[in-house]
């Protein structure tokens, strides 16, 4: 079966594609964050360390999983955006980066509302939380570059450059609190295994996959309203049924 | 365990609420501007769309 991937690398393909798949995204992402709270809450029982606090873990390690995740993402869309000039792969960065950076904002925000009540301090200059701050600032250096170029290829490539130079950063965050003596815990997921309880390994796992869809779903809508502003003048936009209603 | 036992959350309520509040609020934000731009963006395809005719 001969299938023609570059089909769906046309922007005008693409549009209806990604309207057609945003539900589908959308609602599972709803369902499993109502399903993985339940279990965090309810079902996981309270830490021997950590007493209760511990529960935030349930939204800051899927936070700062997808942080990371889309910085590559986008700095991979953004690259092949630059070599092969493709449109909707600058396109897709472009509409990753808000997503992004609002996923760094809550790995930050619900970090210092964990490490207030353990470590007594909302905020260390500590390698972990450096090096997600400066994740943070890439984020925001991506999007005011690209919005500050009038000429939006012009803008895709002068961003993509920094997105990939940036994209160094992410290995150091992952890595900080093996390679630095941090304050910041260890990792509780690693490659040997966990020493997480069941319940807790369940619903950290099912919210991590409904941020996931969260943010396919967010990211694919903003892209469509990326593409519909930037073939504006084509005749595909003009025939398309929303914009003759 | 009762409703106040578990917005208590063992005296660490301030904080868990805080971190879940917020990231739902940033989430519900994101929503709104998202489709807000959805709709200015095809307002204005369409305007373009009328002023070529």
């Amino acid at each position: 079966m001969a299938i023609n991937w570059f089909k769906y690398s046309a922007p005008s393909t693409f549009y209806g594609l990604a309207g057609k798949l945003i539900p589908w995204f959308a609602l599972p992402a709803a369902v499993l964050f109502v399903i993985g709270l339940y279990i965090g809450f309810f079902v996981a029982p309270t830490d021997a360390v950590q007493g209760e606090a511990y529960r935030i873990i349930f939204i800051h390690v899927p936070a700062s999983i997808l942080s990371m995740f889309l910085y590559l993402i986008m700095a991979g869309y953004a690259a092949l955006g630059l070599i092969f000039n493709t449109r909707l792969s600058s396109m897709m960065a472009t509409a990753i980066a808000p997503t992004g950076a609002l996923f760094a904002f809550i790995s930050l925000w619900t970090g210092a509302l964990w490490g207030k009540p353990m470590w007594g301090a909302w905020w260390v200059w500590d390698a972990r939380l450096t090096s997600e701050l400066i994740l943070l600032f890439l984020y925001f250096g991506f999007i005011s570059l690209h919005a500050s170029i009038d000429d939006p290829r012009r803008a895709d490539r002068a961003a993509a450059l920094l997105a990939v130079v940036g994209s160094v950063n992410v290995p150091i965050i992952y890595f900080s609190v093996k390679w630095w003596n941090t304050l910041h815990q260890g990792s509780t997921i690693k490659f040997t295994g966990t020493s997480m309880h069941v319940a807790m390994q369940q619903a950290m796992f099912i919210t991590l996959v409904a941020c996931w869809l969260y943010a396919i779903a967010v990211a694919l809508t903003r892209v469509r309203s990326i593409i519909l502003e930037r073939e504006r003048h084509t005749k595909w936009v003009a025939d398309l049924a929303e914009v003759k209603a | 365990m009762n409703w106040a036992e578990f917005f208590y959350m063992g005296g660490r309520g301030v904080y868990v609420w805080g971190a879940y509040g917020v990231t739902f609020l940033v989430f519900a934000i994101e929503i709104a501007l998202v489709r807000h731009k959805r709709r200015i963006t095809l307002q204005q395809v369409r305007e373009l769309r009328e002023a070529g005719e």
